[in-house]
């Protein structure tokens, strides 16, 4: 199950710029994980909340955004949605496919608790 | 707790050595610097009470950015060295072994080989290299289904590796994350057999789509099983138009030689 070590090294970052900030806690955070990059969304939630106990993140809401695969065409530049078992040209039936987007996998930003002055 | 040496790291991957029973390493993170101690330590000494704020932090971050920035350094180093190294990925007993045990002793007179095996237990598949006579360490990763940076990186301190050589790094059986996790290798090879359904690309397009070269062992089965070795291969090239592709058999060697001169030559240029 690969989603818990991605579970651990996102907790893992997450935990460590929130120290540096100064963080009591993380209360949300934010990924963006392509419908291509190979990511079980809910998978990836369910390992979190193991992943996460005992850090700054253990309550934190974990909000993800699947942006859809886009591929744009080598030989006549059309831009289409893919989802790797279609990457063929809808204009031209080429296969020459670059994936332009769908392929992320960032963990875009999260909401610190601290005390306040 | 570890069984040979007691000591408390669970879970952890382990480097091993056939025949040795007495050697192992634990790969751990040496800088492992995210103290949960810490915790208690940030200490409330304002003697004001007051409410909490909350404030958005933008990250930016690549979820796997600390193992591809150690896999950067792997392959700075690998070319450093001249040293070519290929990630051999496969399901689970696709011949990735039988491939090594009869590619090494062809190249092995021009090219210095070395071998690391990766498995979540047994040092198995290390001793069957190390009977060819080249230099192989074992990385069982426990409960984790894949090899990663760090633990190629410390595999690699244990080899003794030769300039202008050739490294394969045989994952873990698993066509799912391997994929995901860069090591510095080169290239990435992925095998298929003809035991497997000839939609396998199209079930696992992540690996396919990542790998560089494709192989299609086992072929001295074709006429035993169900499968259409031209639909594979169509099948793989649409999930990634760049493979090359092989059709070998590890176990007659049929198709043998041209993997081999494709490697030789990948080896000069390198
Ligand atoms: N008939 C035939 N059998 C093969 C061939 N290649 C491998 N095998 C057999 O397939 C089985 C698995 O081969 P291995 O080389 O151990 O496979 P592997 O991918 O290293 O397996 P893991 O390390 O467990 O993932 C063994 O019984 C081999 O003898 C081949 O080309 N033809
Ligand atoms: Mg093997
Ligand atoms: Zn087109
Ligand atoms: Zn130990
Ligand atoms: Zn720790
Ligand atoms: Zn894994």
């Amino acid at each position: 199950m690969h989603e818990m070590s991605i579970a651990l090294s996102i907790v893992e970052a997450v935990d460590a710029k929130a120290r540096q900030e100064g963080a009591r806690k993380v209360s949300g955070i934010e990924l963006l994980v392509g419908k291509l990059a190979g990511i079980e969304a809910e998978s990836l939630k369910f390992c979190f909340s193991a992943a996460a106990k005992g850090t700054l993140a253990e309550d934190a809401i974990l909000v993800i955004e699947e942006p859809e695969g886009t591929g744009e065409c080598g030989e006549c530049g059309t831009r289409f949605p893919v989802n790797f078992y279609y990457a063929e040209c809808p204009g031209c039936r080429s296969l020459r496919i670059t994936i332009v987007s769908g392929e992320e996998f960032l963990i875009q930003s999260m909401t610190i608790e601290e005390e306040g002055e | 707790m570890c069984d040979t040496c007691g000591c408390s790291t669970e879970g952890g991957a382990v480097l091993r050595k056939p025949g040795q029973s007495d050697y192992h390493v634990h790969v751990n993170e040496g800088d492992h610097d995210h103290a949960h101690a810490h915790e208690e330590q940030q200490s409330h000494d304002h003697g004001h009470h007051h409410e909490g704020t909350s404030r958005k932090v933008v990250l930016e971050q690549d979820v796997l950015q600390k193992n591809n920035l150690l896999a950067e350094r792997n392959r700075g180093y690998f070319e450093a060295r001249k040293i070519f190294a290929l990630n051999f990925l496969s399901s689970p007993g696709s011949g990735k072994t039988s491939l090594l045990e009869k590619i090494i002793p062809a190249l092995q007179p021009r090219f210095p080989v070395a071998v690391i095996e990766g498995d979540q237990q047994t040092t198995n598949d290390a001793e069957r290299i190390q009977a060819l006579g080249v230099p192989v360490i074992q990385i069982n990763t426990g409960s984790g289904c894949h090899l990663d940076a760090l633990m190629v990186n410390r595999a690699v301190k244990e080899l003794e590796l030769q300039d202008n050589s050739l490294l394969c790094i045989e994952n873990v059986g698993n066509l799912v994350c391997p994929a995901l996790f860069d090591l510095g290798e080169a290239l990435k090879v992925v095998i298929i057999s003809v035991t497997e359904g000839d939609d396998k690309p199209l079930k696992y397009p992540t690996m396919f789509h990542e790998a560089d070269i494709c192989i299609l062992n086992k072929i001295d089965l074709l006429p035993y099983v169900e499968f259409d070795a031209r639909k594979c291969r169509e099948n793989a090239m649409q999930v990634n138009h760049h493979l090359e592709w092989f059709e070998l058999s590890a176990k007659t060697g049929e198709g043998l030689a041209a993997l081999q001169e494709w490697v030789e030559r990948k080896l000069l240029q390198h």
